[in-house]
C-alpha cells in the first residue's frame, strides 16, 4: 500500500530553485534546458485512509500561498519535454521524510513509528526542452545529484514514480571465524578480501595472538573458537587503523640529511615533537603555578581553563577523502563530526560556540580532463560550501573565520579542515568537566540516530556489491536536526548531572568509542542486539563499526538511568543500554548471548606492530627568476586583487551564518560597507562580561615547495600573528590570569611511505614531515604556545590508473587565545582620513612561492623565512601600543603582499590611500611591495599619536603613507608614480575573482 | 513591582534563544528559556507570561519550508489538558499579552495564520519563502519603521539597522485583496530601505524580494509582532559590523544596540500598564 503527494508551485510563482539549476546547467554543463519547474514527492507507506492522506498534504506539507497539490497523481504540461526524477538510493538519510512522519503525527494525533523510515521523498524536475537520455543522464549525475547516493529516473514523463528506496536486506546475521593458520599470502588475502587495510606484520601479530596457548585456553573456557570471528578482525582493523592509530606518527624513522649527512632515528614524530613541546610548556606554567593547560591528547579534544567558571574545549578535524566523493555528504558529515568532539570531551555537553573550516581546492577554473572518479573542482567547492554551510547554519553554530586556498594540486583530493569550539562550565554537578571518570559496573548507553551500514569500511566499499535494495555505505550524509536536538538534550542532562562522561562515536562507530572508554575501567561487555537499527537484518560485526551518524556513547550510572532515558523522551532522543563497562581486562561482545569477540584489551590498544620508516632530505635546487624591468604595477595590482588565493570570499562567507549566538565581535567582513576583511575572528564568551577569545588560522602550504621546515614555522607564525593584530597579548607563563593559547595541529601529507614503484620519492615526502614537525617543535617551545589536540591525515593522494595527484604536505595550525575585553580589539580597516599608514616589521627579498611571482609562473628560491627572535619583539610593542590605544586599525602582511595588505585594509571603507615609498636598503620595488616576508603589519595611527608610536617602534616601523578622502589607490616610488588605480576598480576586481 | 517576565521558546532546531533571553534581560525583564514539548507535557503554561517569544533557528532543518513543521506541531497539537495549544495561544492574546516571532519564530507565525490576519479567521494569508537570490544571507540591512504602525514594539524608531539570517524570507502574499488590507491596516510595519531611508526593491538591501519589501508584520492591535532581521542579534554596540570606526567617530557612542530598542519598548510598555491597573485596583 503506497500514497504519494507532489507538491509543485503555482504557476504564478517564481521557481527560483528551478531558475538556478537552469543558469548552473548552463554555466557549468553547457547545456541549455529552457524552463525548469521543480516539484517534490513524498511516497508514504504508512497504512493511511483516503481522508488521512487527505488532510496531510493539504494541512501538512502544503503551503497554501504557494504550492499545488496533487494526491497520488503527478502534474503534468505537455510544455514540458524531458524530466528527470532525483531519488536517494536506500539506506541514504532522508531527513525531509522524517520530517514529514513527524508532522503526519502530530497532524493525526497518531502514534506513528518515526524512527526508521516510511517516507521516502524525491525531487522531480520537469524540463522544457525535449533533451537526449544522455544529456539529461549528465545533468542528473553532475547537477542534481550524485550517483554513489541518488537513483535517476529520466526522460519523456510517463506520470509514474514506481521506485522506493525501502532497504531490504536478506536475513543472514550469523557470524563467521577467519581460520589464521595459513601462509603470509593468504594471510595478505584476508586483510584484503575483508577490506581490514591491516599489513602483513600486522596480521602476523593477529596470527600470532590467536595461536598463544593461553589465548587458545581462555577461548575455550568461554565457548569461543580458537580461529578469531570476523567481529573480531573487524574491531582489530578499526583499532589498528591509520585514523585511530596514526601509526606513521608513532612510526620509528631514521632521517638523513643529504646535504650535511647528518643522521638521526626519531621515535615517535607526536611524542618528538607535538606531545614533548606540550609537555614542556606545561612544565613551564607550572612551575610558575599556572595551571591553564587543563586537558592535552587524551581525549576528543583540548581542554584549558577560561576562569574558575568556564573552560574552553575544542577540536580541529578533517574530512578529505568523503568530501572528494560526494562534496555536500563529506563536508555536512565532517563538521557535524567535528561538533561532536568537544561536545564528547570530559563529561560532555558543552555549548558549542563557533565553528572555522579551510578549504584547499583545486582552482574554480581547472580545465584539465577530468579523470576517472574525479569531480570537477569547482563542483567539490560549491559542495563543500553548501555542506557546511547547513552544518554551520542549520545547528545554529556561527561559522566564524576560515580560509581558502587553491593550488593544481588538490583537484585530485581537496582538504576539508572543520574545527569548532565550545565551552563547558567548570563543573557539572561537582565534578569537573573535563573530567572522564567511569566504573565497574557503569551503563554503557548509545544516544542519537540508529545503525545502518552507513560509512561500514567507507570509501573502499565497492560500487559492484551495491543492487538496487542494498543500502548504500559509501558516502554518509549528516543530519544537523538529528545532532542538534542530541546535543541541546546533552546540555540539560550534564546539568541535571544523569551522565558521568561520554564520547562521540565517530571512525570505527561503536568499537572504537566503546573499545577507547573502556581503556579507563580495562573492559566492557556489549550486547548488540540491543542497538537499534535503521533496518532489519545487520551482521554483528556490521552494528560494531558501522559509522552512522549523529551518536554518542553515554556512560551511565544505574540509579541515573531512569530519569535519563525519561528527559530523553520528552526531547525526542532515541537511547539504548547495550552493555555496561568492567575490569575484565577483555572487551567481551554478544550477540543474543553468544559470544562474538573476546579480546584482552592490551592486545587491542598495544598489540599493533611498530612502523619503520625511512627519511631523506635533499635541497630542492631553485633559482631567482629575472623578470623585466617594466612591469606595469597597475596591472599587476588589479590582477593580484582578483587573483584566486587573494580575492574576496564575500560570496562564501555571507552564505554562513557567522553571528547566530550573538556573540561575534569581530566577523570575517567589517567596516562602512562590510567588505574589509580580517585577520581573526573575535566572540566575547558570554553576555556578562566583555572576556573572549580570537581564533585564527595559520597555513601556507605554497612555501613548502622550496623549504617545508619555513613553511611549517610560517604557518606558526601566521596564526600568531593574526591573534596579535587584532589585539590578542602572547602568552606568559608566568601570567596568572590563565591567558591561555591553544592549538589545533592538523597535518595533510601525500603518502610518505617509500616504494620504488608507487611512491619513488616517498623519503623525501617523509623529510618534508619531519621538517614541518621540527618546526612545531621549536615555535611552540619558542613562544611557549602548546598544542592541545591535533590530527594526522596521511594518503592524501587521487589515483586513477597509473595517474596520481598528491596534496602539497600541507599543515594548518588552528589557534585560539583569550582577549580580555573583545572592546579593545582592532579591525583592519581605515578609519579616518590623514591617519598615518605604517609597516611593522622588516621587509626582505623573500619573493619565493609569492602571488606575485605565481603571476609570472614562476616559484624563486628565497623563500620566506621566521625570525622568531625578531617577530616577538614587534608583537610584544605592538600589544604595548594597544595598552595605549596608540593603533586604529591592524592587517597582517601575508599573501601577495605589503601593497594588497594596504588595498584589502582600504577597501570597503570611504578612503584611498596615498603611499610614498623610497629605496630601503638593496631592496628592489618587487620586493617592497610583494615580498611576503612574516611577522609584519600594516598599521594606521592618527597623526597626534606620532611621537609616542615612532618612540615605541622605532625602526621596526616605517612610515609608507596615509589614508586619503578621494578614493584613490596612489603608490610614489621615490617620487614617481607607480600605481594610481580608482578604489573602485580595485574593489571590483577584488569582488569578482570568484564569481 | 512585578518584573515583567518573556517566555523564550525553544527545542526542535530553534538556535536563538539564548541571545533572544539575554536582550530581554537586559531590556529589565525575566525571560526564561523553555523547552516547547515542556509546554504541551504541562509542565510550564504560557499564561504565567506577559511576552510569548519565537526566537529564530532552523526548526525541522527547514523541512517541508521553514517553520512549517512546527508550526504544524503548535497548530495541531493538543497539551496535556487536552485543550489545543493554538487554542491556548488565543486565550493568551485575548488576556491582552504579546507575541514576538524573529526569523523562523516569523515563519511559524505566518504559517500558522497569526500574522497578519487581516480577515480575523487566523488562516495562512501570506507565507515566508526562498529568496529571490537562491542562497541564505547574513547581512546587515536598514530597515524603515511604517510611521502608522502601532504596535508599542517599534514606539520611537524610525529607522533601524540589523542583521538578517535567512535563506527563506521573502514575504508573498495570497492575493492582491490581502495585500490592500494590509497596507489599509499598517500592519507592514517594517520595510527594507536604503541607506537614506528609502523604501527598496533593489538586491542587496532588500535581500529576498519580499511582496512591499516588506521584513515585518504585525497583527490589527500591534500585539503580535514578526520580522526577518535580528533585533536580538543587535544588543550591544559590538555587534554592529562597523563598531570600531564608530567609536573613532564618536567616542561617546553608548555601548547599546539598536535592537535593544525593540525589548526595552515592550518591556516597558508592559511595566506602564501594569502601574497603571495596579492604580486602578487599589482604593
Amino acid at each position: 500500500m503506497k500514497n504519494q503527494i507532489q507538491l509543485v508551485l503555482k504557476d504564478n510563482i517564481i521557481d527560483i530553485q528551478g531558475e538556478k539549476i537552469e543558469e548552473n546547467a548552463l554555466s557549468f554543463l553547457n547545456i541549455n534546458t529552457n524552463k525548469i519547474k521543480t516539484g517534490k514527492i513524498f511516497n508514504i507507506t504508512y497504512d493511511l485512509s483516503k481522508e488521512d492522506i487527505q488532510k496531510f498534504a493539504n494541512l501538512g506539507l502544503k503551503d497554501e500561498i504557494i504550492h499545488d497539490v496533487y494526491i497520488n497523481s503527478f502534474y503534468k504540461n505537455s510544455f514540458y519535454k524531458s524530466f528527470i526524477l532525483v531519488s536517494k538510493l536506500p539506506g541514504v538519510t532522508d531527513d525531509e521524510g522524517v520530517s514529514a512522519q513527524k508532522t503526519l503525527n502530530d497532524i493525526l494525533d497518531l502514534n506513528l513509528d518515526t524512527n526508521t523510515q516510511h517516507i521516502f521523498t524525491d525531487d522531480i524536475y520537469l524540463i522544457e526542452k525535449d533533451l537526449s537520455d544522455d544529456i539529461l543522464k549528465t545533468l542528473a549525475e553532475n547537477l542534481l545529484g550524485n550517483k554513489l547516493i541518488n537513483h535517476f529516473e529520466y526522460g519523456k514523463f510517463t506520470g509514474k514514480i514506481e521506485y522506493i528506496p525501502e532497504v531490504r536486506i536478506g536475513q543472514n546475521n550469523e557470524t563467521e571465524t577467519v581460520d589464521l593458520n595459513v601462509t603470509d599470502d593468504k594471510l595478505l588475502r584476508i586483510s584484503k578480501d575483508r577490506l581490514l587495510s591491516l599489513n602483513l606484520e600486522e596480521m602476523k601479530a593477529i596470527q600470532s595472538y590467536f595461536s598463544d596457548d593461553k589465548v587458545i585456553e581462555n577461548r575455550k573456557e568461554n565457548t569461543l573458537t580458537t580461529n578469531p570471528t570476523d567481529c573480531e578482525l573487524e574491531v582489530l582493523a578499526q583499532t589498528w587503523s591509520e585514523h585511530c592509530k596514526h601509526k606513521e606518527f608513532s612510526a620509528s624513522i631514521h632521517y638523513k640529511n643529504l646535504e650535511t649527512g647528518e643522521e638521526e632515528t626519531i621515535e615517535s614524530l607526536f611524542k618528538t615533537y607535538i606531545r614533548r613541546s606540550t609537555e614542556i610548556i606545561r612544565e613551564r606554567l607550572e612551575n610558575a603555578g599556572n595551571n591553564w593547560l587543563l586537558k592535552i591528547f587524551t581525549d576528543n579534544a583540548g581542554v584549558v581553563k577560561i576562569n574558575d567558571e568556564s573552560v574552553f574545549v575544542w577540536k580541529v578535524e578533517t574530512h578529505n577523502s568523503p568530501s572528494a566523493i560526494d562534496p555536500y555528504g563529506g563536508a555536512i558529515t565532517g563538521i557535524l563530526g567535528n561538533n561532536r568532539d568537544p561536545l564528547g570531551t570530559g563529561i560532555g555537553g558543552g555549548k558549542l560556540l563557533f565553528n572555522t573550516n579551510v578549504l584547499c581546492f583545486g582552482p574554480p577554473n581547472y580545465n584539465k580532463e577530468l579523470l576517472p572518479g574525479q569531480l570537477h573542482p569547482k563542483r567539490v567547492f560549491e559542495g563543500v560550501r553548501h555542506g557546511i554551510e547547513d552544518g554551520g547554519n542549520k545547528s545554529g553554530i556561527p561559522t566564524v573565520n576560515g580560509s581558502i586556498i587553491f593550488d593544481d594540486r588538490y583537484s585530485g583530493k581537496p582538504l576539508v579542515y572543520c574545527g569548532t569550539g565550545g565551552v563547558m562550565p567548570y563543573k557539572f554537578a561537582g565534578v569537573n568537566s573535563w573530567e572522564k571518570p567511569i566504573d565497574d559496573g557503569d551503563l554503557i548507553i548509545m544516544a542519537g540516530g540508529r545503525v545502518g551500514k552507513d560509512g561500514i569500511h567507507g570509501a573502499t566499499f565497492s560500487s559492484a556489491e551495491i543492487d538496487e535494495h542494498s543500502p548504500q555505505s559509501a558516502v554518509q550524509i549528516g543530519s544537523p536536526i538529528t545532532q542538534k536536538l542530541l546535543s541541546d538534550f546533552m546540555q540539560e542532562a550534564v546539568n541535571q548531572g544523569l551522565i558521568k562522561c561520554s564520547t562521540d562515536n565517530g571512525a570505527g562507530g561503536l568499537s572504537s568509542s566503546i573499545g577507547e572508554l573502556a581503556e579507563i575501567t580495562g573492559g566492557a561487555e556489549i550486547h548488540l542486539e540491543k542497538v537499534p537499527l535503521k533496518y532489519a537484518n545487520l551482521k554483528p560485526w556490521e552494528i560494531f563499526v558501522s559509522e552512522s551518524q549523529e551518536r554518542m556513547t553515554f556512560v551511565v550510572e544505574e540509579d541515573k538511568k531512569e530519569a535519563l532515558f525519561k528527559l530523553a523522551k520528552e526531547r525526542e532522543v532515541e537511547l539504548s543500554d547495550i552493555g555496561k563497562f568492567t575490569s575484565t581486562g577483555f572487551i567481551d561482545v554478544r550477540y543474543n548471548n553468544e559470544k562474538v569477540i573476546l579480546l584482552e584489551m592490551d592486545f587491542l590498544h598495544n598489540g599493533v606492530p611498530k612502523k619503520y620508516m625511512k627519511a631523506e632530505w635533499k635541497k630542492p635546487e631553485l633559482f631567482e627568476p629575472e623578470l623585466s624591468s617594466n612591469i606595469d604595477y597597475n596591472d599587476v595590482l588589479l590582477k593580484l586583487m582578483g587573483s584566486d588565493n587573494i580575492c574576496s570570499r564575500e560570496n562564501v562567507i555571507r552564505q554562513y551564518d557567522h553571528e547566530v549566538k550573538g556573540k561575534t565581535i569581530i566577523k570575517p567582513l567589517m567596516g562602512e560597507g562590510g567588505k574589509s576583511p580580517q585577520d581573526a575572528a573575535v566572540m566575547r564568551l558570554n553576555f556578562d562580561s566583555f572576556e573572549g577569545i580570537a581564533i585564527s588560522n595559520g597555513i601556507c602550504p605554497k612555501y613548502g615547495d622550496i623549504d617545508a621546515y619555513e613553511m611549517s614555522a610560517g604557518a606558526f607564525d601566521e596564526g600568531i600573528r593574526q591573534i596579535i593584530s587584532v589585539g590578542g597579548k602572547l602568552p606568559d607563563v608566568n601570567d596568572n590570569s590563565n591567558r591561555f593559547w591553544t592549538v589545533n595541529d592538523n597535518f595533510c601529507v601525500p603518502d610518505s611511505a617509500y616504494d620504488p614503484v608507487t611512491n619513488p620519492d616517498g623519503r623525501l615526502k617523509l623529510a618534508k614531515l619531519v621538517q614541518m614537525n621540527k618546526a612545531l617543535f621549536d615555535m611552540s617551545t619558542f613562544y611557549n604556545i602548546p598544542m592541545t589536540s591535533g590530527k594526522d591525515s596521511m594518503k592524501n593522494d587521487f589515483k586513477a590508473g597509473k595517474v596520481k595527484i598528491s596534496v602539497p604536505p600541507t599543515i594548518l595550525y588552528s589557534m585560539v587565545a583569550k582577549i580580555d575585553d573583545v572592546r579593545k580589539t582592532i579591525t583592519s580597516n581605515f578609519k579616518a582620513d590623514e591617519d598615518m599608514i605604517y609597516i611593522l616589521g622588516k621587509t626582505y627579498d623573500e619573493l619565493g612561492a609569492s602571488e606575485f611571482y605565481k603571476l609570472f609562473d614562476k616559484l624563486g628560491a628565497n623563500v620566506p623565512k621566521v625570525r622568531k627572535e625578531n617577530a616577538k619583539k614587534i608583537y610584544e610593542r605592538i600589544i604595548k601600543a594597544n595598552v595605549q590605544n596608540l593603533i586604529e586599525s591592524c592587517h597582517d602582511i601575508s599573501d601577495g603582499r605589503m601593497a594588497v595588505a594596504v588595498c584589502e585594509s582600504a577597501i570597503g571603507t570611504e578612503f584611498g590611500v596615498e603611499l610614498n615609498l623610497n629605496v630601503y636598503g638593496d631592496l628592489s620595488l618587487n620586493a617592497i611591495l610583494f615580498s611576503e616576508s612574516h611577522s609584519r603589519f600594516v598599521v594606521s595611527i592618527r597623526p597626534e599619536n606620532k611621537e609616542k608610536f615612532k618612540e615605541l617602534f622605532g625602526e621596526d616601523s616605517s612610515l609608507i603613507g596615509k589614508v586619503t578622502l578621494d578614493k584613490m589607490m596612489k603608490i610614489n616610488f621615490e617620487n614617481n608614480c607607480v600605481v594610481d588605480l580608482e578604489m573602485e576598480n580595485l574593489e571590483q576586481s577584488w569582488n569578482e575573482g570568484l564569481k | 513591582m512585578k518584573k515583567v517576565k518573556a517566555l523564550v521558546i525553544t527545542g526542535y532546531g530553534i538556535n536563538c534563544e539564548e541571545e533572544m533571553a539575554a536582550v530581554y534581560n537586559l531590556a529589565g525583564a525575566n525571560a526564561e528559556i523553555v523547552h516547547l514539548n515542556d509546554i504541551f507535557l504541562g509542565k510550564c503554561s504560557i499564561h504565567n507570561y506577559d511576552i510569548l517569544n519565537f526566537p529564530g533557528g532552523f526548526s525541522f532543518g527547514d523541512d517541508l519550508g521553514s517553520g512549517k513543521v512546527l508550526s504544524n506541531k503548535m497548530k495541531f497539537k493538543k497539551l496535556k489538558s487536552r485543550k489545543l495549544f493554538f487554542d491556548d495561544i488565543k486565550d493568551f492574546l485575548n488576556e491582552g499579552k504579546f507575541i514576538l516571532g524573529v526569523c523562523n519564530g516569523f515563519q511559524f507565525l505566518v504559517k500558522m495564520g497569526l500574522l497578519p490576519n487581516v480577515n480575523c479567521v487566523l488562516e495562512q494569508e501570506v507565507t515566508l519563502t526562498g529568496n529571490n537570490s537562491g542562497k541564505f544571507e547574513d547581512r546587515w540591512v536598514h530597515i524603515k519603521v511604517n510611521e502608522n504602525s502601532k504596535t508599542p514594539f517599534l514606539k520611537g524608531i524610525d529607522k533601524i539597522f540589523l542583521p538578517v539570517r535567512h535563506g527563506e524570507g521573502k514575504l508573498i502574499i495570497k492575493n492582491e485583496r490581502i495585500k490592500k488590507l494590509i497596507i489599509r491596516k499598517k500592519l507592514n510595519c517594517l520595510s527594507y530601505c536604503d541607506k537614506e531611508g528609502d523604501e527598496t526593491s533593489e538586491y542587496p538591501m532588500n535581500p529576498n524580494g519580499s511582496d512591499l519589501n516588506c521584513a515585518g508584520l504585525t497583527n490589527e492591535t500591534g500585539h503580535i509582532f514578526g520580522l526577518m532581521p535580528h533585533p536580538e542579534a543587535f544588543l550591544s554596540l559590538y555587534n554592529h559590523p562597523n563598531w570600531s570606526q564608530l567609536k573613532r567617530q564618536n567616542p561617546d557612542v553608548s555601548e547599546d544596540g539598536e535592537g535593544l530598542k525593540i525589548f526595552r519598548n515592550i518591556v516597558e510598555f508592559i511595566y506602564r500598564k501594569d502601574a497603571k491597573n495596579a492604580k486602578k485596583t487599589s482604593p
